[in-house]
């Protein structure tokens, strides 16, 4: 597997993954920007809009038609959010040249059916469809309003908000209802300008081409992007101070079991040197089925039906989510703390320690073996300006000693927590 | 071992047959970490009558079911924790015509699929354990009795077959399940669990001779063979009975149309069936085809409508389902369409455009282990090399498919099975 990075214009990067192992080859065109509220929900709409029709193919039936003849692939929007960088754009999945029928070439086509749909919608007056702008508006509000339904999600994306408030990274990636609400079809085309002018643009292959033939594949793509102007610098995000005492919130929904969410400050993210050592932390407190959370506050105590830790990435945060009893939460948040306390004392046996390191090592050497995760990996990487594969990061995995474990549990504060209680 | 190339798909598979008689397949991927390994046996929900020890036997439904939740039981503890323990995300499935265990991880692989091999080879039942099952799978039948896709799947079934065992559900019912003692579980896992009877895939980076040598170390060197089961009889080509209708609470009416199509013949004939019979479903009712789009506009279906091909050992069918207001309209449709192909025959552009989107969704499907090793397994147990698909796909000819609709999309063929909201409805 040969990874290459180049840059093909100023802010217009490929990533082009070379490997014989997939039967299918995937592609991406993603356009980052800085996470805003202004922006968001006008950039999250946008590949929703752009793909439903393009100036060749002006309805989901003639594109579905020509995905068919590409041996039934796949263009799907999306729209992520990487640290404080909103990514929004396509991926797509088609079958590698290798195994058509007659040799027919197929990354071509389906490299020039993306630039189509990205490059040249299908316009009504000099603007997006109406139609079509106003059913992906409906279909974004729906997906919003869909965000409370999955509680545990949802105290997860609130105890973010809250705790981030302030900080770009407590803007969710498809903005808010108001917001979307406001989108005219106007108003989006003159977003959708800007996104082809000043976004950093993020090109992706994964399949067995070489990076010559895939540069040549993504030409229409390039030549239609405007050139000259300067494209936005996404920076680093900065680092959180965790108020004294913590920040509190509760919330009262309709809900029979409490959900309990807790965000931590961890002085430390990806661009870090300690950050294998965080995620070993993390694994051992509460990332896997062997962690302390799983087995004693869950398994031991039974003091919730869930509870785990999870780190984002590409910011100082670690959320801790559990499901409990209205009545226990009390004691929930104890037991929660006093299981940090012990990784911060260095109070987890040596098998624990290992563990938790084969439980990282396998979840990264099999991103490898994934092309979805492979490309949503390297979106992260390439919007954060690292290098670092998943084979590399299993390296540092392996070397990080439990010193450096404690140490990174020890930068652990607790900055907020947020509980979703039922109406009384 | 015996190494085979398939060049048109870019695989190398081993292959190798025990003197137990069991066969084993094992492609070698060799840029992948992770490894997935395939125990299954070829006995399913439908096996209930074999032959045995010099007579036949009847078992109750659910056996296979219920073997399959008691085979992780170890005489030390619990299979799956053992594999849990060792970094390895076990699980296992009955189907009507098979049962298979399996396990995915990236280190270990040869402890682990030591550990696959003897807890499925080694049974270990006492009769307290079987009486404490009974009340976990009574639940679980409990559930799938209140679930109304499974109501009306089996609804379809009885419609379409006259006595054929896949109308019987895989779990069996409470009724049922309360026949089975230790000794029917002994007994059918004695005649099913032979290694003549099994089949052993495997796939990732792992050297072949050594996974037969594992093989050949844990599981018994003797073997029964080949086990002889009944189906009562060939079925006739018609539907037993056209329509059902039952009442559970629903908010809108869930159907499944099903046609009876014939039996598929072991080997590549099996497999051209299956692939003839998924396009006769794309062109007729997929989500591309002239008539989805149809029903889609007159709001007779909405985006659960789902729809397949299956192929067992003595039946196969065409089914399609979903919610509609009236499912009747549905089936009338469908007839009618049906009868437009039969006459004017399918599109050739359209035909082009499915063959080479199903094409390529098979091709790309070997990406995932778990369906390369669970598809060789099956394709194994029906008599053709799983691998061998792109040639069997050459043979397709648009006429073909055109012939399969014309003979089975018929009124007298077709069932229609509908659940209507009823009592306590939503």
């Amino acid at each position: 597997m040969k990874v290459s990075r180049t840059q093909l214009q100023p802010g217009v990067w490929l990533t082009a993954v070379q490997t014989k192992k997939f039967k299918s080859c995937v592609l991406g065109v993603n356009f980052l920007t800085p996470l805003k509220e202004e922006w968001a929900s006008l950039h999250a709409l946008t590949p929703m809009v752009l793909r439903r029709g393009c100036a060749q193919y002006p309805d989901l039936e003639s594109i579905s038609a020509a995905l068919d003849e590409l041996y039934g692939g796949s263009l799907e929007p999306m729209v992520r959010k990487k640290g404080e960088t909103q990514c929004v754009g396509f991926v797509g999945s088609f079958l590698d040249d290798a195994y058509t029928l007659e040799g027919e070439q197929v990354l071509e086509p389906a490299a020039a059916l993306l630039a189509q749909l990205v490059l040249d919608p299908y316009t009504q007056d000099g603007a997006f469809c109406p139609d079509y702008t106003r059913q992906e508006q409906a279909n974004l509000t729906d997906r919003i309003k869909a965000q409370v339904n999955d509680k545990r999600q949802y105290a997860q994306l609130r105890v973010v908000e809250e705790m981030c408030a302030g900080e770009p990274f407590g803007v969710d990636k498809l903005g808010s209802l108001s917001a979307v609400e406001a989108v005219t079809p106007q108003s989006l085309w003159t977003a959708y300008q800007s996104l082809l002018t000043q976004a950093r643009v993020e090109l992706y292959y994964c399949g067995s081409a070489e990076p010559e033939r895939v540069e040549a594949a993504f030409a229409p793509l390039l030549a239609g992007l405007p050139r000259g102007g300067e494209r936005l610098d996404l920076p680093r995000p900065a680092k959180g101070e965790t108020p004294k005492p913590p920040h509190r919130v509760e919330e009262a929904l309709d809900v029979t079991q409490g959900k309990l969410s807790m965000g931590f400050r961890t002085r430390c993210d990806a661009w870090d040197e300690g950050y294998p050592a965080l995620m070993l932390a993390n694994a051992i407190y509460g990332g896997t089925t062997t962690s302390k959370l799983f087995m004693n506050v869950r398994e031991k105590l039974s003091l919730c039906y869930y509870a785990s830790s999870g780190l984002m990435k590409y910011k100082d945060v670690m959320l801790v989510s559990s499901g409990v009893e209205f009545d226990k939460v009390g004691q929930a948040e104890a037991e929660i703390l006093s299981q940090l306390y012990r990784c911060q004392t260095g109070e987890f046996s040596d098998d624990e320690l290992e563990w938790a390191r084969r439980s990282v090592v396998s979840t990264l050497r099999t991103t490898l073996d994934g092309q979805s995760r492979l490309e949503d990996y390297w979106l992260g990487q390439s919007a954060a300006g690292l290098s670092v594969g998943p084979d590399q990061m299993v390296e540092r995995v392996e070397a990080v000693t439990r010193q450096q474990v404690v140490q990174a549990a020890q930068n652990l504060t607790l900055d907020t927590v947020y509980f979703l209680k039922g109406r009384d | 071992m015996v190494s085979k190339q398939y060049p048109r798909l870019g695989e190398t598979v081993f292959h190798e047959i025990l003197e137990n008689g069991l066969h084993i397949y094992v492609d070698r991927r060799r840029d992948f970490q992770k490894s997935y390994a395939f125990f299954a046996t070829n006995y399913g929900g439908m096996d209930m009558r074999f032959f045995q020890e010099g007579r036949w036997k009847n078992t109750p439904a659910g056996v296979a079911h219920f073997l399959e939740h008691k085979m992780f039981d170890t005489k030390e503890g619990n299979a799956l924790q053992d594999l849990a323990a060792n970094g390895a995300s076990p699980n296992a499935f009955t189907s009507s015509a098979i049962t298979g265990y399996y396990f995915e991880s990236t280190e270990k692989f040869f402890d682990n699929l030591k550990i696959l091999l003897s807890f499925v080879s080694v049974p270990w039942f006492t009769q307290e354990s079987v009486d404490k099952e009974q009340g976990i799978i009574g639940q679980e039948i409990r559930m799938v009795e209140d679930d109304p896709e499974n109501q009306v799947f089996y609804a379809l079934m009885e419609c379409l077959y006259d006595h054929h065992p896949i109308r019987v559900p895989i779990a069996g019912t409470q009724e049922s399940i309360s026949h089975i003692t230790a000794g029917t579980l002994y007994s059918c896992h004695k005649a099913f669990y032979n290694p003549a009877n099994m089949v052993l895939t495997v796939a990732g980076d792992v050297d072949p001779e050594q996974v037969c040598a594992v093989a050949k170390e844990i599981l018994p060197v003797q073997s029964l063979g080949h086990i002889d089961r009944d189906y009562g009889g060939e079925e006739a080509p018609q539907a037993a009975c056209p329509q059902k209708e039952l009442t559970m609470a629903v908010s809108t009416p869930i159907f499944q149309l099903g046609f009876k199509c014939d039996p598929a013949q072991r080997g590549e004939a099996w497999m051209a069936q299956e692939l003839a019979g998924e396009l006769a479903c794309e062109a007729l009712l997929g989500s591309s085809s002239p008539l989805y789009a149809k029903l889609y506009s007159q709001g007779l279906i909405n985006k659960n409508f789902g729809y397949g091909f299956e192929v067992y050992p003595g039946c196969a069918l065409m089914a399609a389902g979903g919610e509609s207001k009236d499912p009747a309209a549905v089936r009338d449709a469908v007839l009618e369409e049906g009868a437009r192909l039969a006459r004017e025959g399918i599109d050739p552009a359209l035909f082009s455009r499915l063959k080479k989107g199903m094409y390529g969704a098979k091709v790309r499907g070997l990406n995932s282990f778990e369906y390369l090793c669970i598809s060789m397994a099956q394709s194994h147990f029906a008599g053709v090399e799983y691998l061998r698909f792109p040639e069997v796909f050459d043979g397709i000819t648009q006429a073909h498919v055109e012939d399969l609709l014309r003979r089975w999309v018929t009124p007298q063929r077709c069932g229609l099975a509908v659940v209507r909201p009823g009592e306590g409805s939503l």
